[in-house]
């Protein structure tokens, strides 16, 4: 255990003298700014608009506008975890990185656990940071808060921690590049899943409605943002409930325990099968 | 006490390539086996199945009488790799120190600089590994495997970026090493360097062991040559135990004797014989 929080630290150390958090915390404020600057127009003039009835146009313009920063944030989390493990094992070992740590007794399961855990000590706090900042700001500019304030962000960080786990897994299988490209596709896919989700649902079919599903939860990233978008308006009714249950970049899909459980069966299926694809593997 | 390594009936097969076919290989406690053989002769595999990189396809390979790859094992040795690298971003010293808290060595900041002492790279423990050149780089390969101090340090070509003056540094290191009693596995394909400071070579070609021995026993006579008076003369089927003989005739002959030489076979032409003139 103290050999996995050795490399965990070693991996941290890392990312930060190669200024890897310099470069992520400047285009982070960056990406705060934009979203500040976008909640003050928008709300500014949501003020001056009279709504169609039974739409209540502020809390609809703070849900469409946090539910766009939450998809921010799990792509910038998404990208911030891809590059911190997309290397690991075959990526590593081509660079002649690996071996003199796999040769030292740690076992190979403890160097995957190890790097499993540094990248998800950067990447959960910084979506969870970025979302309560999101949330703080579209608060202070709209006054509008979401329904959940916490499970949400836990989600989403799950979501990231998913990714993580799959860029893992590739990562004992496929080179650096290969393997990004391959897990940047599959959010991909997932993002598609919702979109069809949302065709499914205004096309009121229910064969694409039920394939959208099972494809986020065979990619749970996407299921779990669903679900956190269904949580910040669960309690808002009537129109505005209505057409923000469709959801700016995936349907807000019923998610709950059993979809939380899966995630944690999910994790350990993808975590054995990188554990043993590593073992097997000659370096 | 078992052996430092032992292998038996060792192969490995990556696809269509046998690396190895049937390898058998001792390193006793304490001794220096050098390994030789042309590139492809599945050098860097044998230790790679050793240091628990590489699984074996077939055949046994033990550390220090635990199996090749167990904790045990790796627990046991020291690996420089032929192709490595250290993170551009560390220094000497902070590598050292990831490799003791993983090696588990409680040596502290003592053992660090003495390692750095030995591979001679004292006046560079604070700089980063992206400002080295090769050759230190090398070096502090060197002193990374030496952290812990296992009981059988695997080298694989550890001297192919090192000036001359750095491979005296390292043969230096490798006869300091004998004397406490450390056990060497050197791959190397400079045959000066392992005939001076090995005890016994291997030489593997395609997966297989060729030859192997001490350097004497390798080293065939090649015959005696006399320096007279009247010039030198060869006796090309003659050893040392005819030396005698040849100077007492030569002298009751009342001809002059101005030196003698026995002529043994160097390593590099056992070496060419074994491989049959393949070249690297
Ligand atoms: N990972 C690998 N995949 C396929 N073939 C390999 C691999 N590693 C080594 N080989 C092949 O195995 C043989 C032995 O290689 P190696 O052990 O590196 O030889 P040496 O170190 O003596 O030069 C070579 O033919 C090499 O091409
Ligand atoms: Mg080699």
């Amino acid at each position: 255990m103290t050999a996995a929080l050795t490399i965990a630290g070693y991996g941290l150390r890392e990312a930060l003298r190669r200024k890897v958090f310099v470069v992520v915390c400047l285009l982070t404020v960056a990406f705060v700014i934009l979203y500040w600057i976008g909640n003050r127009y928008t709300f500014r003039h949501v003020a001056d608009i009279v709504p169609p009835a039974g739409i209540d146009a502020q809390a609809f313009a703070g849900a469409f506008l946090f539910g766009m920063a939450m998809f921010g944030t799990l792509f910038l989390g998404t990208v911030l975890a891809i590059f911190l493990t997309l290397g690991v094992v075959r990526g590593d070992a081509e660079r002649g990185l690996l071996q003199p740590l796999v040769v030292r007794p740690v076992g190979r399961g403890a160097v995957l656990v190890a790097r499993f855990l540094g990248a998800a000590a950067v990447c959960v706090p910084y979506v969870l940071v970025l979302y309560f900042a999101t949330m703080g700001l579209t608060g202070a500019e709209g006054g509008w808060w979401p329904d959940r304030i916490v499970t949400p962000g836990l989600e989403l960080a799950g979501g990231v921690l998913v990714v993580a786990a799959l860029s893992l897994l590739g990562s004992v299988f496929l080179s650096s590049i290969a393997n990004g490209i391959a897990i940047f596709m599959i959010f991909g896919g997932g993002l598609v899943a919702g979109l069809l989700g949302n065709i499914g649902h205004v096309l009121n079919s229910h064969g694409l409605v039920h394939a959208a599903k099972i494809a986020a939860w065979a990619m749970p990233f996407e299921a779990l943002y669903q679900d956190a978008l269904r949580e910040i308006t669960q309690n808002t009714s009537g129109l505005t409930g209505f057409l923000l249950r469709l959801g700016p970049f995936g349907g807000a899909e019923q998610g709950g325990v059993a979809l939380r459980l899966w995630v944690l069966a999910y994790l350990a299926i993808v975590g054995a099968l990188a554990v043993a694809g590593f073992a097997r593997r000659d370096l | 006490m078992s052996a430092a390594l032992a292998v038996s009936g060792l192969a490995k097969r990556y696809g269509a390539v046998e690396a190895l076919r049937g390898v058998d290989l001792q390193v006793e406690a304490g001794e220096l086996v050098g390994l030789l053989g042309p590139n492809g002769a599945g050098k860097s595999t044998l230790v790679k199945i050793a240091c628990g990189l590489v699984r074996p396809t077939t055949g046994r390979a033990e550390v220090c009488g635990a199996r090749a790859g167990s904790r045990e094992a790796r627990a046991a040795l020291g690996y420089l790799a032929e192709f490595f690298r250290f993170p551009g971003w560390t220094s000497a010293d902070e590598l050292l120190e990831l490799h003791q808290q993983l090696a588990g060595s409680g040596g502290g900041e003592q053992e660090r600089r003495e390692l750095l002492d030995l591979v001679g790279l004292s006046d560079a423990r604070s700089r980063r590994v992206e400002e080295m050149s090769k050759g230190m780089q090398q070096r502090l390969g060197i002193a990374q495997a030496l952290v812990g101090a296992p009981r059988l340090l695997l080298l694989d070509e550890p001297t192919s970026a090192l000036d001359p003056v750095g491979r005296r540094t390292v043969r230096t290191l490798l006869e300091e090493l004998r004397r406490r009693g450390v056990s060497v596995l050197l791959n190397s394909h400079l045959l000066s360097e392992i005939e001076l400071v090995c005890d016994r070579v291997v030489i593997l070609l395609a997966g297989q062991v060729v030859t192997a021995g001490t350097p004497a026993e390798l080293a065939s006579p090649r015959g005696v040559e006399i320096d007279t008076d009247r010039g030198t003369e060869v006796h090309a089927d003659a050893g040392r135990d005819d030396v005698p003989q040849f100077v007492e005739q030569l002298v009751r002959d009342g001809r002059k004797v101005y030196g003698v030489r026995v002529r043994t076979s160097t390593l590099e032409e056992v070496y060419v014989e074994a491989v049959g003139g393949e070249t690297e």
